[in-house]
């Protein structure tokens, strides 16, 4: 099967639920007012946000009043031509040449952080390189269980202390590690927090100020893991998480429900953050590269597809 | 909480109140405000539709325009509306008269059922009945141990089959070990799964028809988008259920799945989930959240948590102290323990009418409380009576001893000055006396 069909099949549900009902709004109809609305709606609902809404509903009345679009496939090609210039070209995620690559994960609680860290590692694994999970969420009850159930699935080492223990002292331990093993890759766990709490933030800083002292340049890769399912608080998750530490990508999950994760649009509008990664399925390889072009065209769609 | 959504609501009516008089324009540029305001806070837009349409017809029902102060009148049915969307009233668990009550959680991933179960099973201990926790989530890596640790934290029994397969099993051989005596109150945690996963959805069914819970309790998150409406529906349709737990309502989500889930199903929100630690699990009252979406503050919340932490005697003999004028650093420090005691500072502010705004700023720093509480501990028991007797050494000795600067101390010790003072002028208006707030911020 290939990428672009596993993808689509993880949004199978949420193409067929747009597409099918774009078509309803517009095949056959005069674009005015009322399908104008209808699209307005029909955007809201895919969580893209009201601003991001209102952009593209201003710019689809541009196109109506100019005549350049006038009719259901115009409507399309016009949508996937906004949604690609907000997301722009891909950025996926890629180890460059520092060595240990180190990558914090972080977010609010239960977008599935210690998941994406699983099947990141084993992709990373698959590929040939060597791995580290670092299981800095030392308060969440067995947190560092499930770390080390994902190390063991997937074959990575892992370096955890007590539960309870400084996350920013596990952090540290496992680049050290990293470095006197010549491990290729460190993915550090962070405990689930809200970004509205002020002392939890500052432990995240704390955690980035070691790895840098451990390695000089690291976190290289930041990555805010955020659920599909989130609504616009999403966007806030990321202005606070990247005023804090500076977020360098976005991992989305949950994409294989009926969410529309429509939000990553406004993230990247607002604060310019491209998505490296998506989950569109509980498996260990259904984690994949954010490629906008597919992702858009897998939520637009051909009806021939 | 729901801050931003009163703020927007705040800024459409105070467009209304300048101005003193009504137009039917006004008004729809209010609804249209109300309408961008309450999608913004992820309401679903269908939900949205119906209520604005339902202020529509009450405001150009009760003659809003004719009104005095039509502002006042537009936010008044706001809020109704809101509070009936949200349910009249606070709705407790049925518990079963014939022992064990059986309660099931259900919910998609992340969620937070297992943190909420043992919420609930803490609850109910503290109210003098026997939890049994059930680990039915067979599916994510260690969450039966992340139940077994939590069960141990708040001392309840959590029955669990380290290599069975089968959730229908561990469910039903719970409810038995319950009925022979193991507790009388069962929750069972589920796996978290997708509405659409057909699979999981079947054994969650399974495990429904095996064990016939009283209570079926969804579990959802407060930052859910435009999905909750499809997600609640799914669930209350395939499973069925009796109650919803709205979780993460600690963050600054607007929170509009509440009305959105509550709209769709039709079931009470019956508690709230306010913070990870394990005793934060509040009931939901519709009609404060209500007042929280209207900016109007949450003063009844505030009070039951002082009430909760502040014994009358202890609060009487304070004031007999303050009017003496023999409120020492021993006082001080009691009093910041039961401040701390009523839980996160930014939690008790936030429902503080009208602090929305003003607190978006402002960041509170709980190690100050625990820097104070250092210092003072690292005086001499003659110091904390006698404050003036600390001179420049051992003012060290003290920075010495808690780990802070002599500046920190010397912070404090004005701080503390500063009460005493406002104390006396306290003491001047007798008759009128009223404690003052200690907040060293």
């Amino acid at each position: 099967m290939g990428l672009f069909d596993r993808l689509k099949r993880g949004l199978t549900k949420t193409r067929s639920n747009f597409v099918g009902r774009i078509e309803q709004v517009f095949k056959g109809k005069k674009i005015d007012d009322n399908t104008i609305d209808e699209f307005e709606e029909i955007l809201i609902t895919s969580d893209i946000g009201i601003e991001a809404t209102m952009q593209i509903i201003d710019d689809l009345r541009a196109g109506v009043s100019s005549g350049k679009i006038k009719d259901y496939e115009g409507v399309k090609g016009f949508l996937k031509e906004e949604m690609l210039k907000i997301l722009g070209l891909p950025q996926p995620f890629v180890l460059y040449q520092e060595r240990p690559f180190v990558v914090l994960a972080v977010g609010v609680n239960g977008v599935g952080k210690t998941t994406t860290i699983g099947k990141l590692a084993s992709r990373l694994i698959n590929e040939g390189h060597s791995v580290i999970m670092a299981a800095a969420d030392t308060f969440r009850a067995a947190a560092i269980e499930q770390l080390d159930i994902w190390a063991e699935r997937s074959g990575a080492q892992i370096v955890k202390h007590q539960s309870g223990s400084d996350p920013a002292a596990v952090a540290y331990d496992a680049v050290e590690a990293a470095k006197a093993r010549g491990i290729d890759c460190v993915i550090v766990d962070t405990a689930g927090r809200l970004h509205t709490k002020y002392s939890l933030m500052e432990e995240l800083k704390k955690i980035k100020r070691v790895l840098n002292k451990a390695m000089p340049g690291a976190p290289h890769e930041t990555l805010l893991v955020v659920d599909a399912t989130t609504g616009q608080n999403a966007l806030r998750q990321a202005k606070m998480f990247n005023d804090s530490i500076g977020i360098t990508g976005i991992a989305l999950t949950k994409l294989d429900g009926t969410a529309k994760g429509g939000i990553v649009l406004a993230i990247k509008k607002e604060l310019n953050i491209p998505v490296r990664l998506i989950g569109v399925g509980e498996g260990i390889e259904d984690l994949r590269d954010f490629i906008p072009e597919e992702f858009v065209e897998a939520l637009i769609g051909n009806e021939s597809d | 909480m729901f801050d931003s959504l009163s703020e927007r609501l705040e800024g459409v009516f105070k467009k209304l109140k300048g101005r003193g008089y009504l137009k039917e324009e006004d008004v729809d540029v209010a609804l249209r405000e109300i309408r961008l305001a309450l999608l913004e806070a992820d309401v679903n837009f269908k939900v949205v539709k119906d209520f604005v349409n339902r202020v529509k017809e009450k405001a150009i029902g009760r003659d809003v325009l004719k009104s005095l102060t039509p502002g006042q009148q537009v936010v008044k049915i706001v809020h109704e509306e809101l509070i009936e969307l949200l349910g009249s009233q606070n709705e407790k668990i049925r518990l079963s008269p014939n022992p064990p009550t059986v309660v099931m959680m259900i919910g998609l991933h992340g969620s937070g059922k297992t943190t909420t179960s043992a919420k609930l099973a803490r609850m109910f201990k503290k109210q003098g009945r026997r939890p049994l926790l059930v680990a039915a989530d067979l599916q994510r890596p260690a969450a039966i141990e992340q139940l077994i640790t939590l069960g141990k934290q708040i001392d309840v029994p959590v029955y669990a089959q380290k290599d069975e397969k089968d959730p229908v099993k561990v469910a039903t051989e719970a409810v038995s070990e319950a009925r022979r005596g193991a507790g009388d109150i069962v929750i069972i945690d589920t796996a978290g799964r997708l509405h659409i996963d057909e699979e999981l959805m079947t054994e969650l069914r399974r495990v429904k028809e095996a064990v016939k819970p009283h209570e079926v309790l969804f579990v959802a998150d407060a930052m859910t988008g435009q999905d909750a409406v499809n997600i609640a529906k799914s669930f209350n349709e395939e499973i069925g259920i009796d109650g919803v737990i709205l979780t993460k309502m600690d963050g600054d989500a607007r929170g509009g799945a509440a009305l959105s889930i509550r709209h769709v199903t039709g079931r009470p929100i019956k508690f709230m989930g306010v913070g990870e630690k394990i005793d934060m699990l509040e009931p939901f009252h519709p009609d404060r959240v209500a007042s929280r979406i209207l900016g109007m503050g949450d003063v009844l919340s505030f009070i039951e948590k002082a009430q909760e932490a502040v014994d009358l005697k202890e609060a009487e003999a304070l004031q007999e102290k303050l009017l003496k004028e023999s409120f020492t650093l021993d006082d001080l420090k009691e009093q910041l323990k039961k401040i701390r005691s009523m839980g996160p500072i930014e939690n008790l502010l936030s429902m503080i009418p009208g602090m929305g705004k003003q607190l978006k700023n402002v960041r509170i720093d709980e190690k100050e409380f625990v820097r104070v509480e250092a210092i003072i501990n690292s005086m001499t028991p003659q110091e904390r009576r006698h404050p003036k007797i600390i001179n420049g050494s051992r003012k060290k000795r003290i920075a010495r001893g808690s780990g802070t600067s002599v500046s920190d101390v010397n912070r404090l010790l004005k701080q503390y000055k500063e009460m005493k003072r406002m104390m006396k002028m306290f003491k001047g208006k007798k008759g009128k006396f009223k404690l003052p707030r200690f907040m060293p911020f």
